[in-house]
């Protein structure tokens, strides 16, 4: 019975990511899209539950949800053209990317079913915990970490610069 | 018990990936295709923690290596996101049909 409920949430939760895909994809609105985009971030931290992975569910919601959507809402909004100047699509340009990306996912199926996967026997063995996480964040992964840190420092310069307006030339 | 193996968790991400790269190939508008790219990343992430999950490996490095695709996401929007709105500023558009400058 437990197991039972536990599929159907799962189930559940894969149908809110699918879905929200393919309105982040298929609609018209750039709004919309954005919207739709969340959508799925919340349901792919669903998932991250069942996979045992409560801190990153809750960094997905903070900082996917959270930042990610508002700061691509804010780009629309800020520049109030692109809210309502839908691009227009042709036929085959849908047909040959859906066609592409059809043939991607049925090689990944081949392979996922011919692999031979060495799952471990029991996976709930283990320490999840997130005191363990940080321990081998910062013992192992130290340098990585660090240079995370610098990219997203670069970056946010980096995005300063390039999105400034040029001084000297009115816009 | 669904949730409880490998498979389904790799079929959904594959599914995320090509909703993804369906719309990296389709869209026309650069911020339909940032959008595209961040389903991309979400699938990479499920996949890294799903073998982190149902493999032998210490449990933290499949969640240590979804922390940094997370953080370089954030980054990539940001620089991303200031890309866009440079050539909007320059071209009044951002159809990347119209971005052909470098073809000189």
């Amino acid at each position: 019975m437990q197991q039972l409920i536990g599929d159907l949430i799962f189930l559940l939760f894969a149908a809110i990511t699918i879905a929200g895909a393919l309105m982040a994809v298929g609609l018209k609105n750039i709004f919309h899209n954005v919207l739709s985009l969340a959508l799925t971030l919340l349901g792919t931290a669903g998932i991250f539950i069942f996979l045992h992975a409560e801190f990153l569910a809750l960094v997905q919601v903070l900082i996917y949800a959270g930042a990610i959507s508002i700061a691509i809402i804010f780009a629309i909004m800020l520049s109030p053209p692109l809210s309502m100047k839908p691009v227009p699509r042709s036929m085959t340009k849908i047909l040959v990317s859906a066609c592409v990306s059809a043939l991607v996912f049925a090689v990944f199926v081949y392979i996922f079913i011919k692999a031979p996967w060495q799952v471990s026997l029991d996976p709930s063995l283990g320490d999840y915990s997130v005191v363990h996480l940080g321990e081998v964040l910062v013992e192992h992964y130290a340098f990585a970490f660090e240079l995370i840190s610098v990219v997203l420092l670069v970056a946010i310069l980096g995005a300063l610069v390039i999105a400034r307006e040029e001084p000297g030339r009115p816009s | 018990m669904i949730y409880q193996q490998l498979m389904p968790y790799l079929l959904l991400s594959a599914g995320l990936f090509c909703i993804g790269l369906y719309g990296v190939l389709e869209r026309r508008s650069l911020i339909g295709i940032l959008i595209a790219v961040e389903l991309i990343l979400n699938s990479a992430n499920i996949n890294f923690l799903a073998f982190g999950r149902f493999m032998d490996v210490d449990k933290a490095v499949g969640q240590i290596y979804s922390i940094f695709v997370i953080g370089l996401a954030a980054a990539e929007v940001a620089v991303g996101l200031s890309i866009v709105v440079a050539i909007y500023r320059k071209y009044r558009s951002i159809n990347i049909e119209k971005l052909v400058k470098l073809k000189g």
